[in-house]
C-alpha cells in the first residue's frame, strides 16, 4: 500500500478513505509534519499512510451566500488573514494572523486546525462565537455538524471513519455583528495560546442584542459562555466590560502545563473578556 | 515502492525528481537536489530555518509535502541573487553583520525577500511580522532588522565594502571574513555535506531518567532490517567507554553500561542505511528496563548516589572566602537577603548537532560542528584507545555554540562506528534527540545576602549557590569554581564568603552555557543591591557607582586590577539615559495614575563582570602566519561559531604584520593544518587567541624585516604574490613563519579561593526600561541600553553583534525559558525570543585598554549576557514592586509575586 496519494476529486478520495480507514487526512501539514518529527525523534516513526487533500478541487476558497458564508476545509490562514470580509470575521481574521508565522499561514488550513483539535487551536474559538457549522462528506453523502458538537475532547473530534471536512459554513448574524479575538502567549510571534478569548457582538442603538462568546486553551475543547452571553443581552454596549465575573468561567477548566498554571488562565481569561468587551469595541459597534 | 516522477521548478530550472510525495520538500532539496543552502532546524515549522518560497511565498520546506510544491516555482537562498533585490539584500546582511553563525541566514532572507518583493523599504514592524516565522539565537535581530530596512541602499552594488589600508584593520567595521558563504547559503554546517557512501548512525537513548537495562538478542532485530548494518554497544569501544571535560572525569559513557542516569543518555548506536534506521521502532529494540526511582535536587544530598563515585552527590565545591563576612554583615547598617531560583535553559543553537567521522588507514577524521576542536581530538582518541596523532577533527561551519557544543556529542560514536565498519558514517541529530541529549545551563539555587553601612558603602557579601549539574560532570567543576569568585559581582565588598557547589542528580547533564553560571548568581547579587540602595536612600544606578570596582582596587580573591577596569565609565555612559527613562517610566505612570491605567513603567539596572579565559589555569592559544610562494596564509585554529573570531583575529593579524586583510588566505580549524587555539568558550577568543595572532603577525614582520634587512617602521605590501618591503622585492623561495603563542598569566586559587583567577576582566552596566501589565502579569520590553567596557572593539559591528545576540539571550533567561526534560524537549514548548521580543538597543562600547590584550582588547562573549536578566527583574521590581524569586518572570509568576 503505497504510503501516499494525491487524489483530484473528492469521490476518489472518499472511495479511498473508505478503503484504508487508517488513512490520514493531510492538508497544510503542518500539525502532521511536527507530530511526526516529535516521534522520529524517539524512533517512533509513523507509518500512516497520507491522504493529501491539497488538489481536490473546491476545497480552497470563501464564498458568500445569502444567509452565510461557505469557507473551503483547505482554505488557508493567510487567505482568511487577507480577504476583504464583513466585520464578524474580524475574529476570525485576528486568528489567522496570529497562527505560527507568516510560513505557516501560507500553508495552514482552516480545517486542518478544527480537525486537529488541540484545545489552543485558534480558529475554533471565534467560529464557536459565530455558531459555525460544518460540513462533513463521505462516501454514503454530506451531513452537517455544528462546530461545538464536533469537538469531542483534546484531539478528539466527531469525524467518522471514512469523512472528510469539506467546509465550514457560518451563518450570517444580526444587524450590528462585530467580532474581537486575541490572544495572550509567552512571546510576540510563534505562540501557542495560554488563553483565546473570541466575542462576537450583535448590537442595535448602543444595546446588545446577542453576544456570543468563547474561550479557548481553558479547557479540553474550547468553550461557549452562556451564562455570560444571556447577562449581557440588552446591556448597553459600554457597561459590557463590568459584567464578566469569575462565575462565569464555570464551563472552564483549564489545566496546569508547562505554559502556565490553571489558576492563571483562568484569572487572564477573565481579564481578556473584559478587554474583549471594553469600550473601543462597544464604540465600533455603535 | 518505486514513486512517480515528479516536476519541481526550483530556482528557475525544471528539476525531476523520484521521491514519495510525502517527503518533505526540505529533504528533497537538499538531499535529492543538493540544494543545502536550505537548513534544517527542527523539521517541525518552530524555526523557520527551512523557510524557502513557493510562487513567492515563504514557507517552511520542513512543511510541505514535496507533492504539492510540483508545478510550483520554488526558490532557496540559491536562487536568491538573481534578483537585484535578493542580491542587495545580501550586501546589506553582510555590511549591518546579520549574520552570525549563518544558520537561520538562509530562512531569514527568504522571508525578508518575499516582504522587500512587495514593499522595497519597509517599516520596522513590518518586517518584524515578515521574519516572525524564523528564529535566531545569536544575533538578537537587531541587525537583521537594519539590513533588510536599509537592503533598498544596496541596489546596484551599494556602499563599497571597507578595505583598510595596512595597519589600519582593527577598530574597522568590516564585513565578516567567512561572511558571503553564509548569505549565500554555501557555507557547510555539520548536516550539509558527507562523503559518498556514508552510512547512517542513530543513537538509541534513555526514555528514563535513571533506569537499568539488558540487552537481549540483537540477531532478530539484524535480520529483520538488512540495511542495518551493526548495531554499537559499551562492548564495542574500543578504548575508554567515557568522555568529560576534565582529564580525570570522564565520567559520559559513550555508551551506557547497565544503568541510564538522564532521560537522553545514550545506550546504543544504530549504524545502517538511513531507510532501514527510519523504519526501526524502539518496540523493537532487545531492551529489557527496570526503572528507578530518579535523584533529584531536592533529595540529592543525602540521597542515593547518582555515580558511585561521588557518593554525597557533590561535584566540586568552589568557595572564595575574605575577611569575616558574618560578622561584618551583623555589624552592617543595611542588610538585605534573597532567594532564588532558575531552571535549565537550553542552547538552542538552530542547528542541531551534526556531522560525519571516516577511517582513513589508521587514522579517523571526524567533521562536525564544534566549539572545541582539540578537545574533541583528545576525546575521540580516548574513545578509540588511539594516539592523538590518528585523530583529526574538521570543524564544521557550527551553527551557534553558546557552550553546548563543547562536549562531545555524536563524535565519539560517529568514530568508533566508521574505525570499526571501515566505512564514512553521518549523523544527524532530530531536534528532539538534540534537546534532550545536551547539555544545558545549570539550575541554580542560591541564597544571599549583603550589608552596606549608612553611606551605602558595602561590607559584606554572603553566597551559597547550589548548582545542579543532572547526570554527568561535564562543565561542572568549572562552573563551581567561576561562580564564587563572580558571586559579589564588580564592586569593592571588603568581606566575601562565597560558595557554590555542583550537586549530581538524574537530569541532563549540566555544561558551559554563557556565564558559566555567572548569569545566576547576577540575578541574586544584582537584586540585593537595588534593596541596599533603596535602604541607604540612594540612587540605584549611583550605589554601584559608589561601590564599583576601580583600577587598582583589590577583589575577594586577593588580585589586584592594575589596568583596564572601565565600570565607572559605563556607569558614566547609562547615567544620562538612566535619568531620562526614568523620567519617562515615571511620567508615564503618572498618566496611568490619572486614566486609570493598567500599565506600570519601570527602569531597572544590572552590571557584571567576567573573567576572560580559564579560572586559574593555563589556556593557552597559538596561531601561525606563512608567507611563501602559496601566499600569505593564516593557520588560525579558533573555531569561529558566529562570534566572529575569524574576522577580528584576521584585523588583528594584519594590523601586526602591517599588510591588509584581503592579501591574507585562511587556513581554518582542521587540526591537521592549525595549531591548537583552545576553546572558543570563557569570552577568550579575542583576548587569547587574539593576542597570539598579534604575536604571530609581530613575527612575522620580524622574519620579514630581518630577510630584507629594513628597519621596524617599513612598509610591507604584497603585490601579484611579490612581498615589497619598502618598495622593494624580497624573495619568498624559501617561506617565512611567523607563530604566536600566549597564555593569560594567571595564579590557581587555594582553597579559600586566593589567587589570580583571570588576567583580565570584561565589566559591564545595563539598563532595562519596560512596562508591565498589572493585570496579566506580561512584560513588555521598551528599550535596553549596554554599556561594555570591551578593552577595545577590534570591530564594533561584531562587538554590538555580541551584545544584541547576549541580551536576546539574557531576555530569554530573565522571561521565558525554562526546559523541563520530557516536557519541552522542541522549539515550540520551549520558547526562545523571536524578532519581536527582542526592543531596541543601544550599545555603549567603552574601551578601557588592557595592556595584555591584542590592541588593547578583551573579551565579550559571555559579558553580553549576564547583566540583562538582572536589569529586567530590577525594572520589574521598580515598575511594580514584584520581587521574582523564581527564574524566568513568567507572567503568572509575575501575578503571584505582585499579590505576595
Ligand atoms: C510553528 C507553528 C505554529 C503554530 N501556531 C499555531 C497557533 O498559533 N494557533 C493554532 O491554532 N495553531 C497553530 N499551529 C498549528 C497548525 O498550524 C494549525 O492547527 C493549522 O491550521 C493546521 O492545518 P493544516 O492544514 O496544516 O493541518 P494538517 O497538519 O494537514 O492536518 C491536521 C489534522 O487535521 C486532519 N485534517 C486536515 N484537514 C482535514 C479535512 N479536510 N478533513 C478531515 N481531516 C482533516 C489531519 O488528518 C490531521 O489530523 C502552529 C503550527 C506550527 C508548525
Ligand atoms: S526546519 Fe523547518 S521550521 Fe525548523
Ligand atoms: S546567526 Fe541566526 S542563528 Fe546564528
Amino acid at each position: 500500500m503505497p504510503a501516499y496519494h494525491r487524489p483530484t476529486c473528492l469521490r476518489e478520495a472518499l472511495d479511498l478513505l473508505a478503503a484504508v480507514p487508517a488513512m490520514q487526512p493531510l492538508a497544510g501539514g503542518t500539525d502532521i509534519y511536527p507530530a511526526r518529527a516529535a516521534a522520529e525523534a524517539w524512533l517512533q516513526p509513523r507509518d500512516r499512510p497520507l491522504l493529501d487533500l491539497s488538489a481536490l478541487p473546491g476545497m480552497a476558497g470563501i464564498a458568500e451566500r445569502p444567509d452565510h458564508h461557505r469557507i473551503g476545509a483547505g482554505t488557508r490562514w493567510a487567505t482568511i488573514r487577507d480577504a476583504g470580509l464583513p466585520p464578524w470575521f474580524d475574529g476570525l481574521r485576528g486568528a489567522a494572523a496570529w497562527i505560527g508565522g507568516r510560513q505557516v499561514q501560507s500553508r495552514a488550513t482552516l480545517g486542518g486546525n478544527l480537525c486537529n483539535a488541540s484545545p489552543a487551536a485558534d480558529g475554533a474559538p471565534p467560529l464557536l462565537a459565530l455558531g459555525a457549522e460544518l460540513e462533513l462528506a463521505c462516501r454514503e453523502g454530506r451531513r452537517r455538524l455544528p462546530l461545538s458538537s464536533f469537538l469531542l475532547g483534546n484531539r478528539r473530534t466527531a469525524l467518522a471513519p471514512g469523512e472528510i471536512m469539506t467546509a465550514v459554513i457560518v451563518p450570517k448574524p444580526g444587524r450590528g455583528a462585530t467580532a474581537r479575538f486575541d490572544k495572550l502567549g509567552s512571546r510576540a510571534f510563534l505562540v501557542i495560546s495560554l488563553v483565546s478569548v473570541a466575542v462576537v457582538i450583535e448590537a442595535e442603538a448602543g444595546r446588545i442584542t446577542r453576544a456570543r462568546i468563547a474561550i479557548g486553551a481553558c479547557s479540553a475543547v474550547p468553550q461557549r459562555l452562556p451564562a455570560l452571553e444571556a447577562d449581557l443581552a440588552g446591556l448597553p454596549l459600554g457597561l459590557a466590560a463590568a459584567v464578566p465575573e469569575p462565575a462565569h468561567l464555570a464551563p472552564l477548566a483549564p489545566i496546569d502545563d508547562v505554559r502556565a498554571s490553571a489558576a492563571y488562565r483562568r484569572h487572564a481569561a477573565l481579564v481578556l473578556l473584559r478587554r474583549a468587551l471594553a469600550p473601543s469595541l462597544a464604540g465600533a459597534a455603535a | 515502492m518505486t514513486s512517480p516522477a515528479l516536476l519541481l521548478q526550483v530556482n528557475g530550472e525544471t528539476r525531476r525528481v523520484l521521491v514519495p510525495g510525502q517527503t518533505r520538500l526540505s529533504t528533497v532539496l537538499r538531499d535529492e537536489l543538493g540544494l543545502t543552502g536550505t537548513k534544517i532546524g527542527c523539521d517541525a515549522g518552530d524555526c523557520g530555518a527551512c523557510t524557502v518560497q513557493i510562487d513567492g511565498v515563504q514557507a517552511c520546506a520542513c512543511l510541505v509535502p514535496v507533492a504539492q510544491a510540483a508545478g510550483h516555482a520554488v526558490t532557496t537562498v540559491e536562487g536568491l541573487a538573481a534578483t537585484p533585490m535578493g542580491a542587495a539584500l545580501q550586501r546589506a546582511f553582510l555590511h549591518h553583520g546579520a549574520a552570525q553563525c549563518g544558520i537561520c541566514t538562509p530562512g531569514m532572507l527568504m522571508a525578508a525577500s518575499e516582504l522587500l518583493a512587495a514593499e522595497a523599504r519597509p517599516e520596522e514592524a513590518a518586517v518584524a511580522a515578515a521574519l516572525g516565522g524564523v528564529l535566531c539565537r545569536c544575533t538578537g535581530y537587531r541587525k537583521i532588522v537594519e539590513a533588510v530596512c536599509d537592503a533598498h541602499r544596496f541596489l546596484g552594488g551599494g556602499p563599497e565594502p571597507r578595505a583598510p589600508w595596512a595597519g589600519c584593520a582593527v577598530g574597522e567595521r568590516l564585513p565578516r571574513a567567512d561572511g558571503p558563504a553564509k548569505v549565500t547559503g554555501t557555507d557547510r554546517f555539520g548536516a550539509d555535506a558527507a562523503p559518498d557512501g556514508a552510512l547512517w548512525l542513530r543513537a538509541v537513548r534513555s526514555p528514563y531518567p535513571r533506569a537499568r537495562f539488558a540487552f537481549g538478542d540483537w540477531a532478530p532485530l539484524l535480520a529483520r532490517h538488512p540495511g542495518l548494518a551493526r548495531v554499537l554497544t559499551a562492548a564495542d569501544v574500543p578504548g575508554r567507554n567515557g568522555f568529560g571535560i576534565y582529564p580525570d572525569i570522564k565520567d559520559q559513557p559513550v555508551f551506557a553500561e547497565g544503568e541510564v542516569r538522564y532521560r537522553g543518555d545514550c545506550l546504543c548506536a544504530l549504524v545502517g542505511d538511513r531507510a532501514a534506521l527510519e523504519a526501526i521502532r524502539t518496540e523493537e529494540l532487545p531492551i529489557a528496563w527496570t526503572q528507578l526511582a530518579p535523584v533529584t535536587l531536592e533529595d540529592a544530598l543525602g540521597g542515593e548516589p547518582v555515580q558511585p563515585r561521588w557518593p554525597d552527590n557533590v561535584l566540586t565545591t568552589g568557595r572564595v572566602v575574605s575577611g569575616d563576612a558574618e560578622a561584618a554583615l551583623r555589624t552592617s547598617r543595611h542588610s538585605a537577603a534573597i532567594e532564588i531560583e532558575t531552571g535549565f535553559v537550553e542552547h538552542a543553537y538552530i542547528e542541531p548537532e551534526a556531522g560525519w567521522a571516516r577511517r582513513v588507514g589508521d587514522r579517523i577524521e571526524v567533521f562536525a560542528c564544534t566549539q572545541a576542536p582539540y578537545m574533541d581530538l583528545e576525546e575521540v582518541a580516548g574513545v578509540l584507545g588511539l594516539p592523538q596523532a590518528a585523530v583529526r577533527i574538521i570543524p564544521s561551519a557550527c551553527g551557534g555554540g553558546f557552550g553546548g557544543k563543547l562536549d562531545v556529542s555524536i563524535q565519539p560514536m560517529l568514530a568508533i562506528a566508521a574505525w570499526l565498519l571501515h566505512r564514512p558514517v553521518r549523523a544527524v541529530l532530530p531536534r528532539g534527540e538534540s534537546m534532550a541529549s545536551s547539555t544545558k545551563r545549570h539550575p541554580a539555587r542560591i541564597a544571599a545576602r549583603a550589608g552596606c553601612d549608612a553611606a551605602g558603602r558595602l561590607t559584606s557579601f554572603a553566597f551559597e549557590g547550589l548548582y545542579e549539574t543532572g547526570a554527568y560532570a561535564s562543565w561542572g567543576p568549572t562552573v563551581a569554581g567561576r561562580v564564587p569568585v563572580h558571586a559579589m559581582g564588580p564592586y569593592r565588598v571588603p568581606a566575601v564568603a562565597a560558595r557554590a557547589r555542583a550537586i549530581f542528580t538524574n537530569n541532563p547533564p549540566a555544561g558551559a552555557f554563557r556565564g558559566f553560571g555567572v548569569p545566576q548568581a547576577a540575578i541574586a547579587q544584582e537584586a540585593l543591591w537595588d534593596r541596599l540602595a533603596d535602604a541607604a536612600g540612594l540612587d540605584r544606578l549611583e550605589f554601584r557607582a559608589l561601590n564599583a570596582l576601580r583600577a587598582g582596587d583589590g577583589t575577594a580573591t586577593g588580585q589586584r586590577l592594575e589596568h583596564s577596569v572601565g565600570l565607572v565609565e559605563c556607569l558614566d555612559a547609562l547615567r544620562p539615559r538612566w535619568r531620562a527613562l526614568r523620567a519617562a517610566a515615571a511620567a508615564a505612570n503618572a498618566q496611568a495614575d490619572a486614566e486609570g491605567g493598567r500599565r506600570r513603567h519601570g527602569v531597572g539596572i544590572g552590571c557584571m563582570w567576567y573573567g576572560i579565559g580559564n579560572t586559574g589555569m593555563s589556556n593557552p592559544s597559538t596561531m601561525r602566519l606563512t608567507l611563501g610562494p602559496d601566499g600569505l596564509v593564516f593557520h588560525n585554529g579558533a573555531v569561529d561559531i558566529g562570534q566572529g573570531s575569524t574576522t577580528a583575529l584576521l584585523q588583528i593579524a594584519a594590523d601586526a604584520l602591517g599588510l591588509p586583510v584581503a592579501a591574507f588566505r585562511l587556513v581554518l580549524g582542521d587540526t591537521d593544518l592549525t595549531a591548537d587555539a583552545g576553546k572558543t568558550s570563557a569570552s577568550r577568543q579575542t583576548f587569547v587567541s587574539g593576542r597570539a595572532a598579534a604575536e604571530a603577525g609581530q613575527a612575522l614582520r620580524q622574519a620579514i624585516l630581518l630577510r630584507a634587512n629594513a628597519g621596524p617602521e617599513a612598509r610591507l605590501a604584497l603585490r601579484d604574490g611579490r612581498l615589497l618591503v619598502d618598495g622593494r622585492p624580497v624573495g619568498l623561495e624559501t617561506p617565512l613563519e611567523g607563530i604566536g603563542r600566549f597564555d593569560p598569566p594567571t595564579r590557581p586559587l587555594d582553597a579559600d579561593g586566593q589567587g589570580i583567577p583571570y588576567a583580565t576582566y570584561g565589566f559591564a552596566a545595563q539598563l532595562a526600561a519596560l512596562s508591565v501589565d498589572l493585570d496579566l502579569g506580561t512584560v513588555h520590553l521598551q528599550r535596553i541600553v549596554a554599556a561594555h567596557d570591551v578593552g577595545r572593539a577590534i570591530n564594533p559591528t561584531l562587538v554590538e553583534g555580541q551584545i544584541q545576540g547576549g541580551i536576546a539571550q539574557g531576555i530569554g533567561l530573565a522571561l521565558m525559558e525554562e526546559y523541563l526534560p520530557g516536557r519541552t524537549e522542541n522549539l515550540h514548548d520551549y520558547l526562545i525570543p523571536t524578532i519581536g521580543d527582542v526592543p531596541e538597543i543601544e550599545c555603549l562600547l567603552i574601551e578601557a585598554r588592557e595592556p595584555l590584550g591584542p590592541f588593547g582588547a578583551k573579551g565579550i562573549g559571555e559579558p553580553a549576557l549576564v547583566a540583562t536578566a538582572p536589569a529586567i527583574l530590577s525594572a520589574i521590581r521598580d515598575a511594580t514592586g514584584a520581587s521574582l524569586t523564581r527564574i524566568p518572570a513568567l507572567p503568572h509568576r509575575i501575578l503571584e509575586a505582585l499579590h505576595r
